[in-house]
């Protein structure tokens, strides 16, 4: 009776003429960096670290299984990935539109296709698209501009707001970090620079978009938010690709500092096209009493790497992921969290929601570590994973480093099918086979869906709907 | 389809894996009637309620079952739900994340026809003026389908449906049992709110308490996974007084069960 409903048409896997007015050359070397660093004027401190990252990359092992428990991949899976094959800058337009007119048409229509502007005179209080690896609009109330809030692509940033940027650009995830991570810090373009002054609460969501359009594309955003004391700050970013024979690479970087008692919450809808790789580095840093939370959906790609981290390092800092994941048929969601207490009594609750069909495999990686001064911490773990065939895997591997007594850590996982039992409840009220199941996958997810802004929710339950939306005739 | 529901099942059989545990039941429920369904542990009555509305796990080996005409055998388990067939489930499932309101406004409109969806309104009007009646909770509505409630909230729960449901033929099985003296008056006062000719009920049970306060118009007895003895409320006042056993001794059975394990 259980028969599973087959992963549906990726719907954005739509893509446009090729309407860019700069391309760089396929491949990577110092001189590709060197352009991109003089296409976008910057200063020269930028381009030195981009090619002390570049550096970096050339000298860093391909992270695998083998060498890296953060890498699930086997030597050699990533080889379809080639390098000298990526595009790794492409600049859509001229300039930046302030306004949705001013954005070129062609463009334009993809944003309208996905919803954008909609969106926005909604319920955003500011959006960022970017189209490849530039941002082609922004916009943000001119209320939040008043009081002090930068909102901006980082390009932008890096001249307008120079020393702001420069105190902490590249200080929570160093170039060093990771392999992916050197190479964003060579490369990247575009992604949002937010800073919320002490005090300032923006009740509304900031919003970014990216979008891959070309094939070969690397897409490399580098997002930085600096919460100041007190603050608050909700932001979205959703992504989609279009769909080409030959796989894509998002690789993006992302910092984040939460200064003393300021909150800062991230919520990712990633549903990338299922030829892209998405090696993302994600990173918070939690100073005294502040609360970071990422929300971080994981539907679309080929293999997605991403473990969103809080190092809470002040006394009674707090952290939150709250995540899900969906694999189907060739995708591999490798997703989890990592924290680490540096200081007294902090607190961490990672909640990992994973559904796995037609072949999908799913995993939940994650990190607790209690370091030397954490004493008092707690943490609780709780994974959940829904399989729903006999194809598909899951796998939950936790680590733990404790170094100090008296903390607290907690973890919970269970595993489960949709039963004959639930099925059979539901359809005897009349849901159909597909409906039932669908309405039982809502359920496993609503702890994640009850955290996203509503109109996100009301999307969200519909891309699930899509995905699941059966073969059962 | 006439206006008053029929419910016709003949010589019907089923097992389960290689045990038959239906063994040919004949009964025919109208609009209007209550049917009772009396019997011992073991003796199939459960079995007959889930064949009834389609449970895979049992296969049906011979007989048939008609809804207004219809062959219910024929068809899937939601287009019996949605044919007007009702089962109230001895031990419902659990469904976690999703509301009870959000279930039944689902249910209801997976029963109606794109396009002439109940409007939201009307829906929280009619589960409003349902869960007074039912002395249901006002919280209830937002609480994850069934996902820990006590057996009596379970209980509630299923009449709550079946009111909000309006099927044309409600089978209850064991909706008595587990209850107390006064959420056995609510449960029942459920039922009778919706007697009308326009729903035929079967109610399943071992004891006679229930039809204290619902009154059957016709009672039969199960045994060996078929209708042994019928006869009208006199036959369960008979039955609570002085038990199974002179059924038995009347009707020459040893063992009344369908085995020895319970199904």
């Amino acid at each position: 009776m259980a028969k599973v409903p087959e992963l549906s048409e990726y719907q954005y896997g739509f893509h446009d003429r090729d309407v860019s007015v700069y391309r760089s050359k396929r491949g990577l070397s110092r001189q590709i960096v060197e352009e991109i660093s003089r296409m976008k004027n910057e200063p020269e401190w930028m381009l030195e670290f981009r090619l002390k990252s570049l550096e970096q990359f050339f000298k860093m092992p391909m992270p695998d299984s083998t060498n890296s428990r953060w890498f699930s991949i086997l030597p050699g899976e990533l080889n379809s990935l080639d390098f000298d094959d990526i595009t790794y800058y492409v600049k859509p337009s001229e300039k930046q539109g302030r306004s949705w007119e001013e954005v070129p048409d062609e463009i334009k229509q993809t944003f309208d296709k996905l919803g954008i502007p909609e969106a926005e005179q909604k319920f955003l209080a500011g959006v960022s698209a970017q189209y490849e690896s530039e941002v082609v609009y922004h916009n943000m109330q001119k209320e939040l501009e008043d009081q002090g809030v930068i909102f901006c692509d980082t390009d932008t940033a890096v001249r307008e707001y120079p020393e702001l940027l420069r105190e902490y650009f590249g200080t929570v995830v160093p170039p060093s970090d990771n392999k992916f991570a050197a190479l964003n810090s060579a490369v990247w373009s575009g992604g949002s620079f937010i800073y919320v002054p002490k005090g300032v609460k923006c009740e509304v969501p900031l919003q970014a978009y990216f979008r891959i359009n070309s094939q070969n594309m690397g897409q490399f955003e580098r997002t930085l938010i600096i919460a100041d004391e007190g603050s608050f700050v909700h932001y979205v970013e959703g992504c989609t690709a279009p769909i080409y024979s030959t796989d894509s690479l998002h690789s993006a970087v992302v910092e984040i500092i939460v200064k003393d008692h300021a909150r800062c919450r991230y919520t990712t809808i990633q549903n990338w096209a299922p030829n892209v790789y998405n090696l993302v580095t994600k990173r918070a840093v939690a100073e005294k009493g502040a609360h970071m939370e990422w929300v971080d959906g994981n539907i679309g790609s080929k293999l997605t790497m991403k473990y969103p981290a809080v190092v809470m390092k002040g006394e009674g800092a707090k952290a939150d992921v709250l995540s899900i994941a969906v694999a189907g048929k060739g995708q591999h969601q490798d997703a989890g969290a990592k924290v680490t207490a540096l200081a007294p009594n902090c607190t961490a609750t990672i909640i990992s929601k994973s559904i796995s069909k037609q072949g999908g495999k799913v995993t939940y990686r994650g990190l607790t570590s209690f370091g030397r001064k954490a004493e008092g911490s707690k943490a609780n773990v709780k994974c959940d994973t829904l399989i729903l065939d006999n194809e598909s895997t899951s796998d939950t591997i936790p680590y733990n480093e404790i170094k100090t007594d008296n903390i607290t850590l907690e973890h919970e996982a269970t595993v489960s099918k949709v039963s004959e039992a639930q099925l059979f409840y539901l359809m005897s009220r009349g849901l159909s086979e597909d409906e039932a199941t669908q309405m039982i996958i809502m359920g496993f997810i609503e702890p994640f869906t009850k955290e996203l802004p509503m109109e996100y929710a009301v999307e969200m339950n519909r891309l699930i709907q899509f995905e699941m939306e059966g073969s059962i005739g | 389809m006439s206006n008053r529901p029929q419910l016709v099942i003949r010589d019907l059989k089923a097992k389960v894996e290689d045990k038959d545990i239906l063994k040919g039941v004949n009964l025919e429920v109208n609009g209007g009637e209550i049917h009772a369904i009396m019997g011992p542990n073991g003796t199939g009555k459960s079995t007959l309620a889930s064949v009834l509305m389609g449970h895979p796990t049992y296969e049906v080996t011979a007989g048939e079952v008609q809804l207004d005409g219809q062959d219910v055998l024929e068809m899937e388990v939601d287009e019996r739900a949605k044919a007007g067939l009702f089962l109230a489930m001895q031990y419902p499932s659990e469904i976690s994340g999703v509301t009870n309101a959000d279930f039944l406004r689902s249910a209801i409109n997976a029963k109606r026809e794109e396009g002439n969806e109940i409007s939201l309104m009307k829906f929280i009007r009619e589960l409003d003026k349902k869960m007074d009646l039912l002395e249901i909770d006002s919280s209830f509505s937002q609480r994850y389908l069934n996902e820990g409630f006590s057996g009596g909230e379970k209980k509630r729960n299923e009449i709550l449906q079946m009111m909000m449901l309006d099927p044309r033929i409600a089978i209850l099985d064991e909706i008595d049992s587990g209850l107390d003296i006064d959420a056995l008056k609510v449960v029942a006062k459920g039922v009778n709110e919706k007697r009308s000719p326009e729903l035929g009920v079967i109610i399943i049970t071992h004891y006679q308490r229930l039809l204290n306060y619902i009154k059957p118009d016709f009672v039969h007895v199960f045994m060996q996974g078929k209708v042994v003895k019928s006869g009208g409320p006199e036959l369960a006042e008979r039955l609570e007084a002085e038990g199974y056993d002179w059924v038995k001794e009347e009707l020459g059975i040893e063992d009344e069960t369908v085995g020895h394990a319970q199904v």
